[in-house]
Formats: C-alpha cells, sequence, structure tokens
C-alpha cells in the first residue's frame, strides 16, 4: 500500500517536472534575481563592471516613491485599468454574444474576421492606427466629422491620448476575450434561455439572469486577464506616442523601460518591476476575493 | 555508455537546438558592419558605394537604426556583446560609450583626420586625454529669425550683447502685437538653456565632474536672463507638443525668433512658401557681452572595443573621412562637414543661411563628457520649467538644479574616490 503511495507522488512529481523546472528557471528564478538587483544600484557602471556594484538596501523604492514621474506613470497606469478593463471586457462579451448568436449567418467568417486582429503583428497595426487617428488625414476624425464633431488631435493632445491608445488596446485585444467568453457562452443550455423567453423575459433581462450567472466565473478569468495586460501596457504607448504628450502615455512599464534601458539604471527599474507585480497581485487578490463573495467561484 | 531508448529520445529532443551551437562559434571574417542612424544610415550605402576600396578590402555592410532607439541598442549590443566593428555615436553619448569601455581609442596614425576640424567638437571626442571617435559631421544651435518683423522693429539683425537683444526683441514684440511673441523657448526642450548658460560662461560642473556648480553666478546670470524673457512676455510659457507646427507658427509670425540647428535650413526651405524664404536668416547666439556660445553637436565614428586591432576598420573610417566621401555625404544627408576644407570645397562658408553655424562652431564650448550628463539637463529643464510657472526663484531653483545634479553624480563621486572614473 505504502509503495503504491510512493509509487503515485513519484509519478506525480515526473509528471509536473517539467512544467515545474520550466516555471522556476523562467519565472521564479528571473523574478528573485530581479528582486535581488532592485536592492542595488546596478547602472552603466557597473554593466561595464561589476565591481561597481553596491548594495543600497531600500534606497531605490525611496527614491521611486518621490518622484512625482513614477506617481504620474501609476496615476495613468491606474486610470488605463479602470477605463479600459470594463471597456475590453463589455466589447469582447457583446463580439462573443454577436458571433455566438443563432440568427448569424456566416459565423465562422465572423469569428475569423472579429479574432484577426488579435494574431496581426502590433506595430504594423499600429502604425495603421496612427494613420487612422491622423488629425487631419484620419478616418476616425472624418467619422466624427460626419456627425458635426470637430477634428480631435488623438495622439497630441494630452487628454485624447488615453482614449486613443484605449481604443487601439480595445481593437487589437478584444479578439482573444471574445474566444473565451464563446467557448462560454457555449456552455450555457439553450433551454434555459428559452424558458427565459417564454416567461416574457426581455433581451436585457435574460443577459443579466440567465447568460451572465452562466459565465460568472468566465467573466472573471477574463478581467483578471485584462486587469494584468492593462497594468502591462507598453508597446502601444511606446509605437504610438512614445509616452506623450506630456508624459500623459508614461505607463509604469513604460517608466520602468525609461528608467533601465534608456538612463541604464536597472537597479531602480528591478524595484519598479517588484511595486508593479505587487500591484497586480493586490488587485487580483481582491478581484478573487469578490467573486468568491459574490459566489462566481 | 549504454543507449537506451530514452536517451535516445533526449537526444532527438534536444536536436533542435544544434544551430544555436553554431551560433557560438568566431563570427564570419566575411565582412563588417556600421551601426548608423537616422538620415544617416539611408545615404551611407551610397557613399560606401562610391567609396575608392583596395581590391582585397572585406565588404561594409550598413545596419540602419532609427535615432529614437539608437541609444538603448548602442548599451543593449554592449551588454550583449554584439555590437559591430563601426558605429556611429552621437556626439553626447561618446561619454558614456568610452566609460563602460565600449569604444577603442583613435591611433595615432589617423589623428592627421581631425587637423582641420572645429576645436570644440574634437574637444568633445577628448575624454581623460584620449580620442574616442572621429567627428563626422557637425552641427550646433543658433537662431533664427524673421528678418521682415526685425527690420519693421528697427534691426537688421538681432543684436549679438543681452542688453540690446533683449531691447530689440521688446521692438519686435511691439511690431507683433498682443497674441504673438518675440522669441519661443520651448519649456521641454533644456538647450536654449544651455546655450545661455554656456555663453554666460557657466562651467556647470566641478571637482572633476563631481558635483554641480549651478549656483555658480554665471550660471544664475543665465537663469535669471532666461526667466526674464517669459516674465517679460517675450516668451509664451509653452511645449513644443502644444505647437503643432513650428515652422507655420513661425510663418504666421506667432514668435520672430527661435533656437534650432542645421537641419532646420533645409526645412524651412521645403516647407516654407516661396514669399517666405527671403524673409528668415539665421545668426549666431546673443552672450552677456557680443556673440555667444554653443555646445557642438552631430557625430562620430568609432571602432568599437574589439576591433580595435582591425586596421581594416580604421581604414574604413579614415575612408569616410576623406574629403571626396565627407562632400558626398552632405549633398546626401545636408548635414555640415566635419572638416573645414570640405566647408570651402562645398561652397558652405559663402552660403549666408550656413556660414553663422560656422561662426557659432568656432565659438563653441564642449559639455562635461561623463555619463550623467544628458539626465542633469533633463532634470535642470524640469526645475526651470517649474521657475518659468512660478515655483521656484532663480537661487532656489539653482538650488534645486544643483541638489538634483549632485543627487545623480553620487555613483561618479564614489567612483572617482576609487580612482575607477575616466
Amino acid at each position: 500500500m505504502n509503495a503504491g503511495r510512493h509509487g503515485q507522488a513519484r509519478a506525480g512529481w515526473v509528471m509536473t517536472g517539467p512544467a515545474l523546472t520550466a516555471i522556476l528557471v523562467f519565472f521564479i528564478l528571473p523574478a528573485a534575481a530581479s528582486l535581488a538587483l532592485s536592492f542595488t544600484d546596478f547602472d552603466i557602471y557597473a554593466l561595464a563592471d561589476t565591481g561597481n556594484l553596491r548594495f543600497v538596501g531600500l534606497q531605490n523604492y525611496e527614491r521611486l516613491l518621490e518622484n512625482p514621474l513614477f506617481w504620474k506613470a501609476t496615476t495613468n497606469s491606474l486610470l488605463f485599468v479602470a477605463i479600459g478593463t470594463p471597456f475590453i471586457v463589455v466589447l469582447s462579451l457583446f463580439a462573443a454574444m454577436l458571433v455566438n448568436s443563432r440568427w448569424l449567418a456566416w459565423r465562422p467568417l465572423w469569428r475569423v474576421a472579429l479574432f484577426a486582429p488579435y494574431v496581426t503583428t502590433l506595430v504594423a497595426t499600429a502604425v495603421v492606427w496612427r494613420y487612422l487617428l491622423h488629425t487631419r488625414y484620419g478616418l476616425v476624425n472624418y467619422l466624427l466629422s460626419l456627425v458635426g464633431a470637430g477634428p480631435v488631435d488623438w495622439l497630441g493632445s494630452p487628454t485624447a491620448s488615453l482614449p486613443a491608445i484605449l481604443l487601439f488596446v480595445g481593437w487589437k485585444s478584444f479578439g482573444y476575450n471574445m474566444i473565451i467568453f464563446l467557448a462560454a457562452l457555449q456552455t450555457v443550455p439553450r433551454e434555459l434561455e428559452e424558458a427565459a423567453r417564454i416567461d416574457g423575459a426581455g433581451w436585457f433581462a435574460r443577459l443579466r439572469h440567465v447568460t451572465l450567472p452562466a459565465i460568472a466565473p468566465t467573466v472573471l478569468l477574463v478581467s483578471v486577464l485584462t486587469v494584468a495586460a492593462m497594468f502591462q501596457l507598453f508597446t502601444e504607448p511606446y509605437v504610438m506616442t512614445q509616452g506623450g504628450p506630456a508624459q500623459s502615455t508614461v505607463t509604469i512599464l513604460y517608466f520602468m523601460y525609461e528608467e533601465g534601458f534608456k538612463w541604464w539604471n536597472l537597479g531602480s527599474g528591478a524595484a519598479v518591476a517588484f511595486l508593479l507585480f505587487l500591484c497586480i497581485l493586490a488587485v487580483t487578490l481582491m478581484q478573487l476575493r469578490l467573486a468568491k463573495r459574490g459566489g462566481a467561484i | 555508455m549504454d543507449l537506451t531508448r530514452r536517451r535516445m529520445t533526449a537526444a532527438l529532443a534536444a536536436m533542435p537546438l544544434l544551430p544555436a551551437l553554431g551560433g557560438c562559434g568566431a563570427r564570419g571574417e566575411a565582412g563588417l558592419t556600421i551601426w548608423a542612424m537616422g538620415n544617416e544610415g539611408a545615404s551611407l550605402p551610397a557613399v560606401l558605394a562610391a567609396m575608392p576600396r583596395p581590391a582585397r578590402a572585406p565588404p561594409v555592410s550598413v545596419q540602419p537604426m532609427p535615432w529614437t532607439a539608437a541609444h538603448a541598442k548602442l548599451l543593449t549590443g554592449f551588454a550583449g556583446g554584439s555590437l559591430p566593428a563601426i558605429g556611429q555615436v552621437g556626439n553626447s553619448w561618446l561619454a558614456e560609450m568610452a566609460a563602460i569601455g565600449a569604444i577603442a581609442p583613435v591611433p595615432r596614425t589617423l589623428h592627421g583626420l581631425l587637423a582641420d576640424q572645429f576645436d570644440a567638437v574634437v574637444d568633445t571626442n577628448r575624454i581623460a586625454g584620449r580620442l574616442w571617435g572621429v567627428p563626422w559631421y557637425v552641427d550646433t544651435r543658433l537662431q533664427y529669425y524673421r528678418r521682415d518683423l526685425f527690420a519693421r522693429a528697427g534691426h537688421a539683425a538681432p543684436p549679438r550683447a543681452w542688453d540690446g537683444w533683449k531691447r530689440a526683441l521688446h521692438g519686435v514684440k511691439k511690431v507683433v502685437g498682443d497674441g504673438n511673441y518675440a522669441l519661443l523657448l520651448p519649456l521641454n526642450e533644456f538647450e536654449q538653456l544651455l546655450t545661455f548658460a554656456l555663453s554666460a560662461g557657466a562651467r556647470l560642473l566641478r571637482d572633476a565632474d563631481g558635483r554641480g556648480a549651478f549656483s555658480d553666478p554665471e550660471f544664475r546670470a543665465a537663469l535669471a536672463f532666461y526667466k526674464s524673457l517669459f516674465d517679460e512676455g517675450l516668451a509664451p510659457p509653452l511645449a513644443t507638443t502644444e505647437i503643432a507646427n513650428i515652422w507655420n507658427e513661425f510663418a504666421r509670425g506667432f514668435f520672430a525668433l527661435f533656437v534650432s540647428g542645421p537641419w532646420t535650413v533645409g526645412e524651412l526651405r521645403t516647407r516654407l512658401a516661396s514669399d517666405m524664404q527671403d524673409r528668415w536668416a539665421t545668426a549666431p547666439n546673443p552672450g552677456p557681452r557680443g556673440t555667444g556660445s554653443a555646445a557642438p553637436g552631430g557625430s562620430s565614428l568609432v571602432v568599437f572595443a574589439g576591433h580595435d586591432a582591425d586596421e581594416r576598420a580604421w581604414d574604413v573610417v579614415a575612408g569616410l573621412l576623406a574629403p571626396a566621401a565627407q562632400l558626398q555625404f552632405h549633398r546626401l544627408t545636408g548635414d555640415l562637414p566635419a572638416r573645414r576644407s570640405v566647408w570651402r570645397a562645398a561652397g558652405l562658408a559663402a552660403d549666408p543661411l550656413v556660414a553663422p553655424f560656422a561662426a557659432q562652431l568656432d565659438r563653441a564650448t564642449a559639455l562635461p563628457k561623463i555619463p550623467e550628463w544628458e539626465r542633469i539637463m533633463t532634470e535642470m529643464q524640469i526645475v526651470a520649467e517649474r521657475m518659468v510657472r512660478g515655483a521656484y526663484s532663480v537661487d532656489e531653483a539653482a538650488r534645486e538644479i544643483d541638489l538634483r545634479a549632485d543627487r545623480l553624480l553620487e555613483k561618479r563621486r564614489w567612483m572617482l574616490d576609487r580612482g575607477r572614473a575616466l
């Protein structure tokens, strides 16, 4: 009996071994190394000769907390999370409901078309979007002019740059969430919906009382993923606005990049990364607790 | 070792990794690579193709990169050990490339290439008594002004001494009226304040570049002068991001004077309407008592460390500095050549819009050559912007810049104490 248990445990370790090794080598070790790095003043001098490296304790963290640009970046990132997450979750949920509905013709085609942005190259699409958002020649401003709205300097004005980036991020990433939602929606029994319809529930009542409760765990999953993605926004502002105008699109990750690779203060950059990790962890734990209380999982 | 099935499987699974091992071997002896930026990188292949080279010389390939990514790419290239043989390095980056040991000093045999160059530019390339790069093209910043608006205010050109210069700006401000300004000093650019400081003769750093010297009387004079231009309504408190198109605004008369580099000559020539073309000109910067100074800019060609014994790399650098190559390079890019002999050959010394750049380069001052410099300038401008907006007095701002500079230089002082800094 005992030998059998041992054998089972060994088999378990062997099966999970490769995955655990990968997690250890590619996730836990680098994370520990970057935590260690954040207590040093690794800079351009240390790059030339590691003898120039000093242990500085919490100094990197102290300096960050008194750096106004760090707070500006944090505020920007929180704005992206607060506005971007509901925007993207709702957008992908509606897209999933659209391609799941039975009255839609050519459904596979729609699914591919809506998923396509996710698999395109980010830099190439960012260049296209820069044209779409152009103040004078852009399609977005042309459409706005049809309804009489004035031209918006999307990428040049500090107030419009954040919505502009969000539009692009939303378009780029809703396809992936849509696939997750679609999988969940297909598990919702049609009978439930039909029963609700017969009982006289309207479209919104059916969404609120039948569909959403059935896919609640998926909504939670998608929103956790989106929050993490919003916190880690970097490439989009890097390609489209370079953090401008007036530093309105400097996200935490962009700030970390500048700290680490523009000014080459890897110690300070690692400190930003660790703070960001704590932020994402805190928000995710909070979401999980809320979901538990709501009975989603 | 007995061949079990498991070992066979492992060996098979590792097969895809084989090509990676090939990468560990020595790089091919096939040719040399040059990293070059922006416009220069785009024009370089044509110059190389026209360059006379010995029959057995290795082929040279150019890897162009955008300016915005160049600095990070040079440093990551060094960290990853993937720098090529030759590179274009902006003058302001030389100090850090030398400090980390990424570039090789120029051999004595090539020092002749620097004989007919601008002293301040050559000085920028000299760190700790050694030359680290060969200046390839040069630039500096000076004033662009509206001749017609200055003429209406009674001046053929902006006066050279600060007092007269400011009086002339007041005259221009009266001519252009409310809503328009005499000059533009973008609050997000440090170059303008730096130019005033260099013109005032500020030394900027002290103690072997280990501490800021921004509380010196010269720098405070420049800071006070800079502030007064905003306080007296001559310059609008704006950043470049708030000005949609600097050439249009210049043509419209929103401001009558701004400070920029030689690239703007070409831009104004192509972007402004033809009836605007005789209404603008360039002039050297003003100073407290006559023509002021400026920071020498441009790029140098360097050979990266590890290739310093490579004669062929230095041959390519020498070839690109040959008068014919410099002349062709100037025609392709519009960049100002580093060698004075080429200035004469290209007729630049006689061009009234370009000649002031030579005059300004003769009166340029090399900046402190330390890796922290660009960040110190960024901090200086952040403080200066707050000063203009009323958060600091001149003396408080000077103290604050010193404080921030000293903090950034803390590591350098530690290095200096141990004799490890260049």
